[in-house]
């Protein structure tokens, strides 16, 4: 029996009607996958599948698009060298004589770097690895601004890898499939990307918020900000290395602190990109959750741990908590067991009273060691 | 005067007014995304599918242009890499501002339909802005949303040409 036989056969429902449930389960829908969204999160699993496949497919779509356009350009530079080759000419000698200039200053600054170096003993930071790659897809919008680089976890790239122009930081790695990544820019409104100013080694955030320039947030000292002031990666946080060329201050349209990015100085046609692990991966969460706790190191009421003086009682056991293997993750265990052991705490706390009572001492320097035990 | 019948109409299939303005949304996004600068411009990045949620809404009501609009806003917010679920919201949105409207827009003058299609695509942006700026803690740049508001203004002939050609299809929707 068909539903028109049926007893609800002559309910006919308006169109709009439908037509508006229909869009209230679409946009309930949208709704709750913006809820679920983790664009920004950085982590393996945030990038799902289907980015994944989209960027699989759009990646060698873009970069067929993007090369015919490119032929014709190098073609019309090919051609546009010979129409410029007298004036090129006469730039190039300039340049010339100024950059033999700067030679014989680069070589005085390097004799006196390795000088300075030598009387520092610094160490360089080891070389970073990393991977060219040529941008082909391209988001502009106020809401988005990511590209597509060729190169993806068949290079070694992973998420949150620094990314580069030949002029200066373009963004960050948020993204990757087999063959291609997904480039979040400086400008996007969800980067957040911690700088420092050369001159006066002022820290602040750079936050993009999709137009070409993006802001100084949190800027410390802000009066002492000029324009022109150089603008570098300050490596706060560990995402970015530190040091990289980011940009110059400049005053924005609405009277607030803005960074002209370096990297804009050219089309970012190519990239490299950092193979660099940022600490936030070095950092396993589950690791530093604890799994084993170590056992409750509650005294017997009766029993006094400083008895029958209060160094002896404590020295042994602050050795012990040194040596035991467990890095960061013991400390944590060892704050979190003093803050939930309040038997522990109170013993303590009385423990330390008694201490002090039997050997005047400074009353904070106790406590303060008596705090870090379990 | 006779009525017109629905047999002397043309036939409005999906394919045709939803299929492929889809893929022609579709592929001109995917080829305005190309990393390309003209005389140091790069290319304009409009919002075709805001086009199309214009149009279907005048052109008939119906429960199909709902899900088509989300599936063209999801493919947005991947191929641009954007927040997941930000343009299927400001699509329907438009959609529905339209839908609600629709007697009074149908039938207008280009003028005024140009003029309800920009306000149909400021109220987009506008829900865009919003929950943009909830989502990241931070307002947009203003310039960067106008420049793209104003490309996706521009695309009205394809919305007109759209409706246009679908309006009458059905003498059940005029």
């Amino acid at each position: 029996m068909s539903l028109r036989d049926g007893p609800f056969g002559d309910i006919r429902v308006p169109l709009t009607w439908s037509a508006a449930a229909a869009l209230v389960i679409a946009a309930i829908i949208a709704a709750a996958l913006l809820l679920g969204d983790r664009r920004e999160t950085m982590k393996a699993g945030a990038y799902d599948t289907a980015r994944r496949a989209v960027d699989a497919v759009a990646g060698p779509v873009g970069g067929t698009i993007s090369a015919p356009v490119r032929w014709t350009h190098s073609g019309l530079d090919y051609v546009r060298g010979y129409f410029d080759a007298v004036s090129d000419n006469r730039r190039l000698r300039a340049e010339l004589a100024q950059a033999q200039q700067l030679r014989d200053t680069l070589a005085a600054v390097q004799v006196e770097n390795q000088r300075l170096r030598a009387v520092l003993d610094i160490r360089t930071d080891p070389p970073l690895p990393h991977v060219a790659a040529e941008t082909i897809f391209d988001s502009r919008g106020p809401f988005a601004n990511t590209r597509l680089a060729n190169v993806g976890r068949d290079h070694g790239v992973t998420e949150g890898n620094p990314v580069l122009s030949e002029h200066g930081l373009v963004g960050r790695i948020v993204g990757v499939s087999d063959h291609v990544s997904r480039v979040l820019l400086l400008t996007d409104a969800e980067s957040r990307t911690p700088v420092l100013l050369v001159r006066t080694n002022g820290r602040a955030i750079l936050a993009g918020d999709g137009g070409d320039s993006p802001k100084l947030d949190y800027i410390r000292s802000a009066m002492d900000l000029r324009e022109g002031d150089r603008v570098l990666t300050s490596g706060d946080g560990g995402v970015f290395p530190r040091g990289l060329p980011v940009g110059t201050v400049v005053r924005g349209f609405d009277g607030g602190w803005r960074v002209q990015l370096d990297s804009d100085a050219a089309p970012i046609d190519y990239v490299q990109i950092l193979l660099f692990t940022d600490f936030a991966q070095l950092t396993d969460e589950r690791a530093l959750t604890p799994k084993d706790l170590p056992t409750a190191m509650t005294e017997e009421p009766s029993q006094s741990i400083l008895a029958p003086t209060a160094t002896n009682a404590l020295a042994p056991r602050a050795e012990k908590s040194a040596v035991k293997p467990g890095g960061q993750g013991a400390r944590l265990n060892a704050r979190k067991s003093a803050g939930t052991a309040p038997v522990a705490a109170k013993t303590l706390a009385s423990s330390v009273k008694a201490a002090a009572a039997a050997k005047p001492k400074p009353a904070h320097a106790k406590p303060a060691a008596a705090a870090s035990q379990p | 005067m006779t009525a017109p019948t629905i047999g002397a109409t043309r036939p409005l299939s999906p394919f045709g007014w939803l299929g492929i303005p889809s893929l022609i949304a579709v592929g001109a996004t995917v080829l305005l995304g190309a990393p390309i600068r003209i005389f140091g411009f790069a290319l304009p990045e409009p919002v075709l599918p805001l086009a199309l949620a214009f149009a279907w809404a005048l052109i008939r009501p119906s429960v199909l242009p709902p899900f088509t609009l989300l599936l063209l806003g999801l493919f947005l917010d991947v191929i641009w890499g954007g927040p997941q679920g930000l343009w299927p919201l400001c699509l329907l949105a438009a959609y529905a501002t339209v839908l609600a409207a629709r007697r009074l827009i149908t039938g207008q003058d280009m003028i005024v339909m140009w003029a309800s299609y920009g306000a149909t695509t400021a109220a987009a942006f506008g829900l865009g802005y919003a929950l943009m700026t909830m989502g990241s803690g931070d307002a947009p740049s203003l310039l960067a949303t106008g420049w793209q508001y104003l490309a996706t203004l521009l695309l009205f002939p394809f919305a007109w040409w759209l409706v246009r050609r679908y309006e009458d299809a059905d003498v059940r929707f005029r």
